[in-house]
């Protein structure tokens, strides 16, 4: 079983304070860890193991400039055998639809049974690449997907809906399947991994190799344009409760009495 | 192009809140600009509950068969993908939901339209701009859609609210053309497993993300729930990594939980948890990140290490409730 999986290299913001550039249209990457999508990494262990399975090959592939390179060798590590990277100033990451059509156009050229992505990525979020890839390639997809059971030809998923309900679907192959955290346990990187991914080439790919039309692309990316980030307008902030740990535990029982919660 | 369009979300012959939600944004936007509202129903035997949809537009698609009954992508998409390219709506709101972005994507490619998910606000003159979070919530993005034709949206949960216009509704039924059953089958619903605790009717929830950093620091949380008498809640991570089951995770994957008191420990408050449970009757935080987007929610807030606040809090509650 031949896999494809889509990664992106993504600033890991969770614990870290994200600030936004001067011309308020882009986040000030210094000081900032970047690492593969939290989702992809899911993606990619959901593939190591049919891999592992089944035998075939993984393939890993971004849209990105060169220092996603990073995030490719890191899934090389893990055991990928081939990585893809396309790069091109003019493709627009912050529409989606333009990533997946670039992404559709190098896939197609390589053989897969299988194409895995993660169901978002942590920066953007659309959760939008992954499915409107199937649409562009013409292949049926699952989204947010919790489990994968492969059969001879198709491939029953369950997917999460919301509150805890989940859906089975049967679907005929080849597929896209958006993966959902919590799938599986993302294994670590070995010493070994890193030695071996260091001798592996990544392949990288332009809008002409991949027979795209450069101002198509540039067209298609104007439709979406960031006109500004900015911080949340806060609604109701916080009181912050200041002191020493002992004095923060008094506060917080006086306000719990003073609630009746106590 | 003079109207805006909304796919209605149904599951079980139930028409699910978003649909009324994206309704309410459609009408309000519709008001200003002139267009008309027309909400597109897909199922099979749903026309008792397309009439619940009376007065929340100004024209209802009722396209009903047999292949429809249970929600597929594929044979939603061929459907829509005829009433778009008849209709040629302005904009077509679909459920940032778990249908919304299993349809959305792959329609907006067929028909070589753009898209955008996750949108909290949406305005619409000359052209379309919308806000959606980004970077886990830390951040808002404005983003302007320029495109003439049709523009597809998903609109975030719970983010507008609900309101009936009275509009007169004028019901249309369309026919389609089912061609070959799709490469893609509903099987069936996996219900949740039944609770041991139930979360969403409890007084008192302590509340922890991935700041309790470890499976084997659950019990001191645990520990403080019990003495708060309350019950132990997570968000996403945790039980992804399998530390807390699945029924106890709050947020829109989750459930939606009002308690009397809600303690989150190490919780930053990516935008998925806080519809969970931003209505919360008090909001305590504990995260040493002091830009954790959950002090936005929170009444109270602590910047500092849970772990070093958790110990001296479960004693102090202790000394508290025995004192009576």
């Amino acid at each position: 079983m031949d896999i494809v999986v889509c990664v992106k290299h993504v600033p890991q913001v969770s614990e870290a304070e994200v600030r936004v550039t001067s011309d308020g249209r882009d986040i000030d990457r210094s000081g900032l860890v970047f690492d593969i999508n939290e989702w992809d990494d899911y993606a990619l262990e959901e593939a190591l193991r049919i891999r592992e399975e089944r035998g075939g090959t993984v393939t890993v592939i971004t849209v990105g400039g060169e220092e996603s390179d990073e995030t490719l060798r890191k899934c090389l590590a893990k055991g990928a055998d081939n990585a893809v990277r396309i790069t091109d100033p003019r493709i627009n990451l912050w529409n989606p639809m333009v990533v997946a059509r670039v992404l559709a156009a190098a896939i197609s050229k390589l053989q897969y049974d299988l194409i895995l992505a993660g169901a978002q990525s942590s920066d953007d979020g659309y959760g939008a690449v992954g499915p409107a890839l199937a649409g562009f390639l013409g292949i049926p997809h699952a989204t947010i997907v919790k489990k994968v059971e492969l059969r001879d030809g198709s491939v029953l998923v369950q997917r999460e809906l919301e509150g805890g309900l989940e859906e089975r679907l049967k679907i005929k192959l080849p597929a896209l399947l958006s993966i959902q955290t919590g799938i599986n346990e993302p294994r670590y990187v070995s010493i070994m991994g890193v030695r071996r991914a260091m001798r592996r080439p990544i392949k990288t790919m332009s809008l002409d190799e991949l027979g795209l039309s450069p101002s198509e692309i540039e067209d298609e990316s104007s439709w979406i344009m960031v006109k500004e980030l900015y911080a949340p307008p806060v609604e109701r902030r916080a009181e912050i409760i200041e002191g020493n740990p002992e004095e923060i535990a008094s506060k917080i029982v006086e306000i719990l009495k003073s609630r009746g919660i106590l | 192009m003079s109207e805006i369009a909304v796919l209605v979300e149904h599951r079980l012959g139930e028409i699910r809140d978003i649909t009324f939600e994206m309704l309410a944004k459609a009408n309000q936007l519709a008001e200003k600009s002139g267009y008309r509202t027309t909400a597109i129903m897909i199922g099979k035997g749903v026309e008792d509950l397309a009439g619940k949809l009376k007065g929340y537009c100004d024209r209802l698609l009722l396209v009903e068969d047999e292949s429809m009954k249970f929600f597929v992508s594929d044979a939603y998409q061929k459907v829509l993908e005829d009433i778009v390219r008849e209709r040629r709506p302005r904009l077509l709101l679909i459920g940032h939901t778990s249908y919304g972005l299993e349809l959305a994507p792959s329609l907006a490619a067929s028909l070589n339209i753009p898209l955008i998910t996750g949108c909290t606000d949406i305005t619409l003159d000359e052209g379309v701009e919308v806000v959606r979070p980004v970077y886990g919530g830390k951040l808002l993005a404005r983003v302007e859609v320029n495109y003439p034709g049709t523009v597809i949206l998903t609109l975030s949960q719970g983010v507008v609210k609900p309101f009936n216009p009275g509009k007169e509704t004028e019901i249309i039924r369309k026919s389609v053309d089912v061609g070959e059953p799709g490469s893609k089958v509903f099987l069936e619903y996996v219900m949740p497993e039944e609770s041991e605790v139930d979360i969403s009717s409890a007084d008192v929830i302590v509340a922890v993300g991935r700041g309790i950093q470890d499976k084997s620091n659950i019990p001191q949380a645990e520990e403080l729930a019990k003495a708060l008498g309350g019950v132990l809640a997570c968000s996403r991570p945790i039980v992804d990594k399998g530390w807390l089951p699945q029924d106890r995770q709050v947020g829109s994957s989750g459930k939606t939980v009002k308690p009397k008191l809600y303690l989150a420990l190490g919780i930053s408050g990516a935008f998925q948890h806080i519809q969970g449970m931003k209505d919360s009757q008090l909001i305590i935080a504990v995260n040493k990140d002091p830009n954790a987007p959950i002090f936005n929610v929170a009444h109270y807030g602590v910047v500092e290490d849970l772990f070093r606040i958790v110990p001296v809090l479960i004693e102090k509650v202790r000394e508290a409730r025995g004192g009576g």
